[in-house]
Parts: C-alpha cells; sequence; structure tokens
C-alpha cells in the first residue's frame, strides 16, 4: 500500500479502520432489516438511531434533522429539487464554481421552467454578502453556495451568506462535502437550513451521505417507497454504512485541530516549496480562506494531464483541472471563474492532503514535480516559443 | 485507460526536439484546447531521414507524436501522406474515444510539415493541408 503517495482526499479517502471495525458487525451479524418486528432489528434500529444522533451532534443539528442519502450528489438533488417541485418554481440563486452536483442539478431545473443566478466569484473564489444581496429577487426560493470549494479549497463566508437570505425569508442551502470533518460547522450557530454531505470524504465508505434539513421546511421525497426516513428518502436503510458514516465523523470531529495543524504546516511547505522550485507557477485559490490539506497550483507551459501521468510513474496520485480531464474541450470552472485564461488552466495541479500524508510525503513530492515540470516543458513548443519570445527565461 | 504502448511512448518519447535548419516544420493544434504539437522533417531524395517532435498536450497527444515520428521515419514522402489517424491509434494498441482527436492531430501535424516543406522547394501541394485546430475543436 505505501509505495505510492496518495494526495487526492478532496477526491476520495480512505474507510478508516475504526471505521471499517464499526462496521463489520452490521454486515455480519446485525443484518436485519430496521423496519421488521424481529429483536435482531432492534439493535440495527437503535444502532442508526444512534448513528443520526452523533452526526447531528457534530454538526450542531438535531437527531430528526439529519436525512441519510447515497451520496453529497442526491443530497444536492433532494434540497435543490425539493425546495423548487414546492415552490412550483421560481428562481435559484448559486455560485459558478459549485460542484457538477450543483450546477448541472440547476441547469436541468432551468430546463424545467425554473430561472438561475450564477453568482461570479471573485480572484479567490470567494462570494461577498452584498453580491448576494444584489441577485434576490421577490421570485428566488433557494439559495446554494458551497461551503468549501473541492478544486481550490476556497472557504466561503457561509453565516454572511445564510444572514442575508434569512434576512429575506429564502431557504439558504450548501453544499459541504469538502467541508463536513474538515471544518468547524455549527449549522444552528451559522443559520443554515440544508446541508449536504458525504461519507467517502472523511473516511467513511463511499455510496452514503446526508441531508441536513432544518425542523419546520417539508421537504418533497426524492425517491418514494417504503417510507424510510420518516418519508423523507424511502429504501432499507444502509446501516452498516450509516454506523461507518457516524463513526468517521466522530473521528474527523474529535481529530479535528490536531489534524488540521498537521496538515496546514504541510500544505504551506508544499506551496512555499513549489513555488520556489518551479518557475511561472502560481497559487489559486486563497491562501488563508482555505481548507487545510489544499493545494492548487497552475503551472504554465505544461499541461495537466501529462503531468499526472508523470507524476502518477513516480507514485504519486493527485489530481488536474485541465480539459483532458475534465473530459471535455474546457479545463475546470472553477479556474476559469477565478479569472484564469485556458492556457494556464490546463497546467493545473491539486493535491489534496489527509491524514496519513506526512512530511516525508512532502518531502518526496518537492523532489519529484520540479524535475518533471522541467522535462514537459522541454517537451512543449509552447515553452520553446516562450524562451524565443523572451516571455520565460530557460533554467 | 491507456494501452501499454501508449504509456511506454508517453514515458519514453521517440525523437523528441527540433531539427535545426529542418526541410519541413509544421504546427497543430492550439493552447486553449490544450494540444499543439510541432513536427520537424529532415528530407533527402523525397525520402524522411530525421524527423523530430515537440508536444504540448495530454499523455495520448505526447504519445500518438512520439509514434507518427515512427511510422514516417525512412519513409517516402508519397508514403508519409499515406498515414491516417487510425494507422498511429493501431499502432499504439488503441486510444480512449476522448483521445482520438490526438491521433488525427499527429496525422495532420505530418501533413502540415509536408505542406511546409513543398512551399519551400516551390512543389504545388497536391493533398488537403489541415488548419490549425480541425482536430481538437471539432472531433468532440
Amino acid at each position: 500500500m505505501s509505495d505510492f503517495i496518495y494526495v487526492d482526499h478532496a477526491a476520495t479517502t480512505k474507510v478508516r479502520p475504526e471505521v471499517l471495525e464499526a462496521m463489520m458487525p452490521y454486515l455480519t451479524e446485525y443484518y436485519g432489516n430496521v423496519s421488521s418486528m424481529y429483536s435482531i432489528s432492534d439493535i440495527t434500529e437503535q444502532a442508526v438511531k444512534d448513528a443520526r444522533a452523533s452526526i447531528a451532534a457534530a454538526i450542531g443539528a438535531k437527531e430528526q434533522e439529519i436525512i441519510f442519502t447515497s451520496c453529497g450528489s442526491e443530497s444536492n438533488n433532494m434540497a435543490l429539487r425539493g425546495i423548487m417541485k414546492k415552490a412550483g418554481g421560481g428562481h435559484i440563486i448559486t455560485t459558478n464554481v459549485e460542484h457538477h452536483a450543483i450546477l448541472h442539478t440547476v441547469e436541468a431545473l432551468v430546463k424545467e421552467g425554473c430561472t438561475a443566478t450564477y453568482l461570479p466569484v471573485d480572484e479567490r473564489g470567494l462570494i461577498t454578502p452584498d453580491q448576494l444581496e444584489a441577485a434576490i429577487t421577490p421570485e428566488t426560493k433557494i439559495i446554494s453556495i458551497m461551503m468549501a470549494n473541492n478544486e481550490i479549497g476556497t472557504i466561503e463566508p457561509i453565516q454572511e451568506l445564510a444572514a442575508v437570505a434569512k434576512a429575506h425569508g429564502i431557504y439558504f442551502h450548501t453544499d459541504a462535502v469538502q467541508a463536513v470533518g474538515h471544518l468547524p460547522i455549527n449549522v444552528k450557530e451559522m443559520g443554515i437550513d440544508m446541508l449536504s454531505a458525504s461519507g467517502h470524504k472523511f473516511g467513511a465508505p463511499k455510496g452514503i451521505g446526508f441531508l441536513y434539513v432544518r425542523n419546520g421546511i417539508y421537504l418533497p421525497a426524492l425517491i418514494t417507497g417504503g417510507g424510510q426516513e420518516r418519508g423523507k428518502r424511502a429504501g432499507t436503510e444502509n446501516t452498516a454504512f450509516i454506523v461507518g458514516m457516524a463513526k468517521a465523523l466522530e473521528l474527523a470531529v474529535s481529530e479535528m485541530d490536531k489534524t488540521n495543524a498537521r496538515l496546514l504546516k504541510m500544505r504551506e511547505r508544499l506551496i512555499d516549496g513549489i513555488l520556489e522550485s518551479i518557475p511561472y507557477c502560481r497559487l489559486n485559490g486563497d491562501r488563508e480562506r482555505r481548507v487545510a490539506g489544499n493545494v492548487n497550483v497552475s503551472i504554465e507551459f505544461i499541461e495537466g494531464e501529462a503531468l499526472l501521468l508523470m507524476l502518477d510513474m513516480n507514485g504519486i496520485c493527485a489530481s488536474s483541472g485541465s480539459a483532458c480531464t475534465t473530459g471535455s474541450l474546457d479545463p475546470s470552472h472553477v479556474l476559469l471563474a477565478i479569472g484564469l485564461t485556458h492556457e494556464v488552466a490546463h497546467g493545473s495541479l491539486r493535491i489534496s492532503l489527509g491524514e496519513d500524508n506526512t512530511q516525508a510525503d512532502v518531502d518526496y513530492i518537492l523532489k519529484t514535480l520540479p524535475p518533471i515540470v522541467k522535462r514537459l516543458r522541454d517537451m512543449s513548443p509552447v515553452w520553446e516559443d516562450a524562451i524565443k519570445a523572451g516571455i520565460a527565461e530557460d533554467y | 485507460m491507456y494501452s501499454d504502448k501508449v504509456k511506454d511512448h508517453f514515458q519514453n518519447p521517440r525523437n523528441v526536439g527540433e531539427i535545426p535548419n529542418a526541410d519541413g516544420i509544421g504546427e497543430v493544434g492550439n493552447q486553449k484546447c490544450g494540444d499543439i504539437m510541432k513536427m520537424y522533417l529532415k528530407i533527402e531524395n523525397d525520402v524522411i531521414v530525421d524527423c523530430k517532435f515537440k508536444t504540448y498536450g495530454c499523455g495520448a497527444a505526447i504519445a500518438t507524436s512520439s509514434m507518427a515520428t515512427e511510422l514516417v521515419k525512412g519513409k517516402t514522402i508519397q508514403q508519409a501522406l499515406q498515414l491516417t489517424n487510425k494507422a498511429v491509434m493501431e499502432a499504439l494498441d488503441g486510444l480512449p474515444p476522448v483521445k482520438v482527436h490526438c491521433s488525427v492531430l499527429a496525422e495532420e501535424a505530418i501533413k502540415a510539415a509536408l505542406a511546409d516543406y513543398y512551399k519551400k522547394i516551390g512543389r504545388e501541394i497536391d493533398f488537403e493541408v489541415p488548419g490549425s485546430c480541425d482536430a481538437c475543436c471539432h472531433s468532440h
């Protein structure tokens, strides 16, 4: 396992051993359907109840405000589609740096007759309360703004933005998939009406998530059937995964300060080290308002996918926002939204640190990355042209 | 996602570099789309005696460039003009569907370099010369 360095934690994380251990009895021994009448189902029912209470406590919510879902995308769909269905259409406000789980859902709703405003972020990736205020119309039914960006790690001023929504009596939803388990969250203090989360971003398995819905908000079910989750989301409770997600969040929250302090030190060394050793390179996102494990840089004159392949050949798993990795002609919408040109965005590299990473990993990345960049530049006609034009200096 | 051959040509690209005083130079693609290929040809008696490339782009762009240089080296101009993107792909044991345009770019880069050579020696260009971004912007 340790013959590669995994630094793509914003994509997904490893299931923690303690989590797997907590889950196992519900896969092997206590497999009873929560809805059944026999006594072994009392155990599963209690496990789901405890997990719900634990997750609610982790974000300052009440037990009955947590709905278990299959993933962050489902949570986002449930919130947006639910509110717009209930309202019978209307106006949605979101941002131009949301995850596709939000953007594509809003696009689908627009096709169905809703209208939408995409607030443009500044060069750091931030939205201001004034911007939000100015975008509100009498038709606005929901505001959905992510808590932390998955690519550049920028943390939005959610509490201030939610206050604007509240002053207008508009529902405020946040896609907190990159934030839950990584940032302190209290939905009541922050004034959040709905919050989406995904287990596999904080040490639980893939295939489990939740949606927090403030008491008093009725959301029609997206998935209908057996009446689970108090009629809000049908489907037999995924007991083991629910238990696993609760355990993972407990661990993440209890270790948050310690983990973040460690990650922050590594992140800062990585950012400084990369910017010092690689010329024509820039940091994307805000240096301060940033999740602890996120590094995102644009390296000019090379293309991101080639860079990832070379890193992979050297045992480093990272990610990029280049067009080749987005599967389209355009590079990441987030990088374009913060004002990068296509050319600069194609050369982006995201390193997202997690739990298991060490300073030795940082050393290895800092030793491995610069020669790879140089090799690709030496192969690149763009680099050659830049030198000839005096835009860049060979090294 | 990539075949072993693509990986090999990406990791150990053949014929990377420039040819000083090249007889033909062809550049296709554009940086906005994320791929640029530049081919250099050395031609003697209508035979491509040397071929080098520089590529900005993804793994497939680099691998197809490398393979294309291998396929035309030592060939006559007429043989090189017959090179298709399919032949480049087959020689690499295939490409993922989203990367097919890279092989088209490789074919076009060779043709662009040959057109440049024809222009230099004043020969009439009797084949289709690709535009700068034909492959990358229209193949999706």
